[in-house]
C-alpha cells in the first residue's frame, strides 16, 4: 500500500526548490550544508569513490599475482598497492560509507529533524575527507615537494620498525600517520554525534527499546569509534614523536618495543572490524524483515548479542598477533575470547534465519545481497573461529588464508549490505526506484565474482602461499589458483559498473518511488521522498518498534501486543 | 488512515535535547581517555626499560604547587558555575578568572620544571626511553591545560564585553566538565609519573 499522500503531513509552507540554479551556487550549497542529509549524500559517495580506487589498487595487485613470476609492477610499486589498498578500503571506503548511511538514517529513523551537533558534523566530515587528500598527496609530495612521489609502502598497520627513519626515507610514513590522524579526528567527531543523537535526539515515544534495530547497531558502532580510535590516535602521536622529534617509543636499539605498536594498533584494529560490520549487521536486520514481511525475530536478543559484540570485541587484539609468539597465557586468553565472539556473531545468523522462517519472502535485490550476506557471514565466521585457534594461526597465520577469510567479512557482509541498503534505501534518497533488471545483473556478476575470487583465494593459503608477495615461482602449485582469483576481479568490477549505471540511470529515469515503496515500518518510509530539509513537520509520535505498521493497520497495531 | 492521534507522556524520556551538550562531552571525554590510556600503559610498560640515564628517581620532583593549583581550579570553576546559576555575572566572571589564574600557574610551572630537565638535568625527549614517555605523557597532558586555558580565556572575554548571561550556565556546565576532566587526568598522571613508576 505505497500511497500517495504521506502519513505525515509536510509543512504546507515548504519553499519550491527553483529549477535551474547556477552551479556554483549548488556546489556552495553542498561545501557549506549542515545538513545530515546532505552529509551523508557525501560522506557516501566520497566512500564509493574510494572503494572504485582502492578496488583499482586491488586489481593491479591481482593482474600481478594472476601468474608466476610476473613482472607486470616493481617490487616497490606492489607494497605501494597493498598498503594503499588496504588504507584506503578501511579509512577512506568502508568507514565515510558506514558513517554516510548512520548520518542519514539515524535521525530519520528515531523522528529527528537533524544531528544533536550539525556543524561538528559538517567538520567530521571535511576532517575524514582531507585524511584522505593528504594521504593521496604522498603520490606526489612523498619526497618533498619536487613531484618525485611515493606512495607509503609499509603496510595498512605499519609495522614498526618499518616505519622508524632509518627503513622508511622521505615523507610518505608521514603521510600516511597524518591522514589517518586526521580521519580519526573526524571519526571521533561522528562517532560523538551518533551517539549523542540517538541518546537526546529520539522524538516522542521513541524509547531505546523500540528503537530500529540499524540504529541500536549505529549507537554500539559509534561506543566503539569513541573507545577504539583513540589508540590509533595515540600509536600515532607516538610515531610522530619517533619520526620527528627522536624518541624511542618503537625503537628497538634504545629499549623499545617493536611489539607495543602492534598492540596498540590491533587494540584499534579488532574494534575497528566491528565498527564496520556492526552497520553491516543492522542493515540485514532492516532489509530481512520487511522482504519477509515478518517482524525480527528476537529484537531483545539481537541488541543484546550487539552489545555483547560491542564489549568482546575490545579483549579479542591480540588474535592478529600469535604467530608474533606471546606467552601461554596470552595466547589462551584470546583464543576463548575470540572464540567467544562467535557466539553473539552466531545468534544474529540464527535471528536472521528465524525472521525467514515461515516470512512471506520476495527477493528484491535488496533481499538477494542480504541473504547472501547471511551465508557469507557464516563461512567468514567458521573460518574466523578456525583461524582463532592459536596453533592453526601458527600455520596459516600471514597466508592467504586469512587474506580470504577477512575478505569475506569485509566484502561478503560488509559491501554486500552497503549494495543493499544502496537498493532499499536509495528510493527515499532520489524519490526514484533502481532498476530491479540491473540490480539483478549487478547481483549475480558480483555474487559470482565474488565467490570465484575469495573461495579459491583460501586454497593458495592452504598450500602455503604467504601474503605481500609480490610475485611467485611456478611449479609451487600455486599459479593456476592464483588465475582464477585474479579472473573473479573481472567479474566484480563488471557487477559494479552494473550498479554505478543503475545508480546513475535510475537518478533520471528510475520509476518514481513514493514515500513508502516497500511498504516498510519504519519512521524513515512516513515523511516525503526526498525527504523535506526538516524531516518531519510534525514529530511522529511511536508506540511500537514498528510505528507506521501501528498506522496503516490502526485495527491491529504493534503496540497491544509489546 | 488517522495520522499520529495517539498521544505518548512525554516524561518518559530522561535524555532530552537540551542535554546533548553534557551527553556530547562525555563522549569525548571517553574517546579522549582512551587516547591517555595508552600513553598511560606505555608509560608504565617502558618504565625502569630505559638503556642510559638519567632515571626518575634522580631528576623528577613532586610538582607539589602547581598541583594544588590545577586541584584548586576545579573548585573555582565549580564556584563559578553556582554564580552563573544564580544570575552572578560578577561573581562568575571572578571566580573564572581565578580558574584560568591557576590554570596558567601549573602551565608555567610545568614550564619552569621542563627547563630545570632539560638544561640542568640534559633530559630531553630523545635522551633515553623515561625522556620519550615523560615529556609526550605530560606533555599531552599540559596541551589539555592549554587548549582549556585558550577556551577559559574566549569565554572570560566574552563576559567582561558583556555577552555571557545566565541563560549560557547549560554551556559553561558543559565547558566545566572539560576542565574537570583535565584535573581528573592529572590525578592519574601525577600518581603514574611521580609516584608509582618513580
Amino acid at each position: 500500500m505505497a500511497e500517495a499522500q504521506p502519513i505525515v503531513p509536510p509543512l504546507v509552507i515548504t519553499p519550491e526548490r527553483e529549477g535551474s540554479r547556477p552551479i556554483v551556487q549548488v556546489l556552495h550549497d553542498w561545501i557549506v550544508t549542515v545538513d545530515h542529509k546532505r552529509l551523508g549524500i557525501m560522506y557516501f559517495c566520497y566512500g564509493i569513490l574510494a572503494l572504485v580506487i582502492g578496488g583499482i589498487e586491488a586489481s593491479i595487485m591481482r593482474a600481478q599475482l594472476a601468474v608466476a613470476n610476473n613482472h607486470l609492477v616493481s617490487p616497490e610499486t606492489f607494497n605501494q598497492m597493498f598498503t594503499m589498498h588496504g588504507t584506503t578500503m578501511i579509512f577512506f571506503a568502508a568507514m565515510p560509507i558506514v558513517f554516510g548511511i548512520a548520518n542519514y538514517l539515524t535521525p530519520l529513523m528515531i523522528g529527528a529533524r537533524d544531528m544533536a551537533f550539525p556543524r561538528l558534523n559538517a567538520w567530521g566530515f571535511w576532517m575524514t575527507a582531507l585524511g584522505g587528500i593528504i594521504l593521496y598527496f604522498s603520490f606526489v609530495g612523498g619526497f618533498g615537494l619536487y613531484g618525485a612521489g611515493s606512495a607509503p609502502d609499509v603496510g595498512w598497520f605499519a609495522y614498526a620498525p618499518l616505519t622508524s627513519p632509518a627503513f622508511s626515507v622521505g615523507h610518505s610514513t608521514d603521510y600516511w600517520t597524518i591522514g589517518l590522524l586526521i580521519s580519526g579526528f573526524g571519526s571521533i567527531a561522528t562517532g560523538l554525534n551518533i551517539m549523542t543523537t540517538v541518546l537526546c535526539m529520539r522524538g516522542p515515544g521513541m524509547k531505546l527499546g523500540r528503537m530500529p534495530m540499524l540504529v541500536w547497531l549505529n549507537s554500539v558502532m559509534a561506543f566503539l569509534v569513541l573507545v577504539a580510535i583513540g589508540p590509533l590516535t595515540a600509536a600515532q602521536l607516538m610515531l610522530l614523536i619517533d619520526r620527528y622529534l627522536g624518541g624511542h617509543f618503537f625503537d628497538t636499539q634504545a629499549g623499545g618495543s617493536a611489539v607495543i605498536w602492534m598492540h596498540f594498533f590491533w587494540i584499534f584494529g579488532h574494534p575497528e572490524v566491528y565498527i564496520l560490520v556492526l552497520p553491516a549487521f543492522g542493515i540485514l536486520s532492516e532489509v530481512i524483515p520487511v522482504f519477509s514481511r515478518k517482524p525480527i525475530f528476537g529484537y531483545n536478543i539481537m541488541v543484546a548479542a550487539t552489545i555483547a559484540i560491542g564489549f568482546i570485541s575490545l579483549s579479542v587484539w591480540a588474535h592478529h598477533m600469535f604467530t608474533v609468539g606471546m606467552t601461554s597465557y596470552a595466547n589462551a586468553f584470546f583464543v576463548a575470547s575470540t572464540a567467544a565472539i562467535a557466539v553473539p556473531t552466531g545468534i544474529k545468523i540464527f535471528n536472521w534465519i528465524g525472521t525467514m522462517w515461515g516470512g512471506k519472502i520476495t527477493f528484491t535485490t535488496p533481499m538477494l545481497f542480504s541473504v547472501a550476506a547471511v551465508a557469507q557471514m557464516l563461512i567468514a565466521g567458521l573460518t574466523g573461529i578456525m583461524l582463532a585457534s592459536a596453533p592453526f594461526d601458527w600455520q596459516l597465520g600471514n597466508s592467504y588464508f586469512v587474506i580470504a577469510h577477512f575478505h569475506y567479512v569485509i566484502l561478503g557482509v560488509i559491501v554486500f549490505g552497503v549494495f543493499a541498503a544502496s537498493y532499499y534505501w536509495y528510493p527515499k534518497v532520489t524519490g526514484r526506484m533502481m532498476s530491479e533488471t540491473l540490480g539483478k545483473c549487478h547481483f549475480w556478476l558480483f555474487l559470482i565474482g565474488f565467490h570465484v575470487t575469495f573461495d579459491f583465494m583460501h586454497v593458495p593459503g592452504l598450500l602455503g602461499m604467504p601474503r605481500r608477495i609480490y610475485t611467485y615461482e611456478a611449479s609451487r602449485g600455486w599459479e593456476g589458483w592464483n588465475l582464477i582469483v585474479s579472473i573473479g576481479v573481472i567479474f566484480q568490477a563488471l557487477g559494479v559498473l552494473f550498479w554505478v549505471f543503475n545508480v546513475l540511470k535510475s537518478y533520471f529515469k528510475g520509476k518514481i518511488a513514493g514515500n513508502d515503496p516497500w511498504d516498510a515500518w519504519t519512521l524513515e518510509w512516513s515523511t516525503t521522498s526526498p525527504p523535506p530539509d526538516y524531516n518531519y513537520a510534525e514529530l511522529p509520535v511511536v508506540r511500537s518498534r514498528r510505528p507506521l505498521w501501528d498506522l496503516k493497520h490502526p485495527e491491529d497495531p504493534d503496540w497491544k501486543y509489546e | 488512515m488517522a495520522a499520529a492521534s495517539v498521544t505518548v507522556p512525554q516524561a518518559e524520556m530522561p535524555l532530552s535535547p537540551a542535554m546533548r551538550g553534557k551527553v556530547g562531552m562525555w563522549c569525548l571525554i571517553v574517546a579522549e581517555s582512551s587516547i591517555f590510556c595508552i600513553f598511560v600503559v606505555a608509560y608504565l610498560y617502558y618504565a625502569g626499560k630505559s638503556v642510559s640515564g638519567p632515571t626518575p628517581a634522580q631528576v623528577l620532583h613532586v610538582p607539589i604547587f602547581a598541583s594544588i593549583c590545577l586541584f584548586s581550579s576545579s573548585l573555582t570553576i565549580v564556584l563559578s558555575e553556582k554564580a552563573i546559576h544564580r544570575g552572578n555575572i560578577k561573581q562568575f566572571g571572578i571566580f573564572w578568572f581565578l580558574t584560568l589564574a591557576l590554570g596558567v600557574i601549573f602551565l608555567v610551572e610545568t614550564g619552569i620544571e621542563w627547563h630545570r630537565l632539560i638544561y640542568n638535568e640534559g633530559l630531553t625527549i630523545s635522551t633515553n626511553l623515561f625522556g620519550t614517555t615523560y615529556y609526550s605523557l605530560v606533555g599531552l597532558h599540559a596541551f589539555h591545560v592549554t587548549v582549556g586555558a585558550i577556551g577559559l580565556t574566549i569565554i572570560l572575554l566574552f563576559t567582561l564585553f558583556g555577552a555571557v548571561k545566565m541563560e549560557h550556565a547549560g554551556r559553561i556546565g558543559v565547558f566545566a566538565m572539560y576542565w574537570h576532566f583535565v584535573d581528573a587526568i592529572w590525578v592519574v598522571v601525577l600518581s603514574v609519573v611521580y609516584f608509582i613508576a618513580r
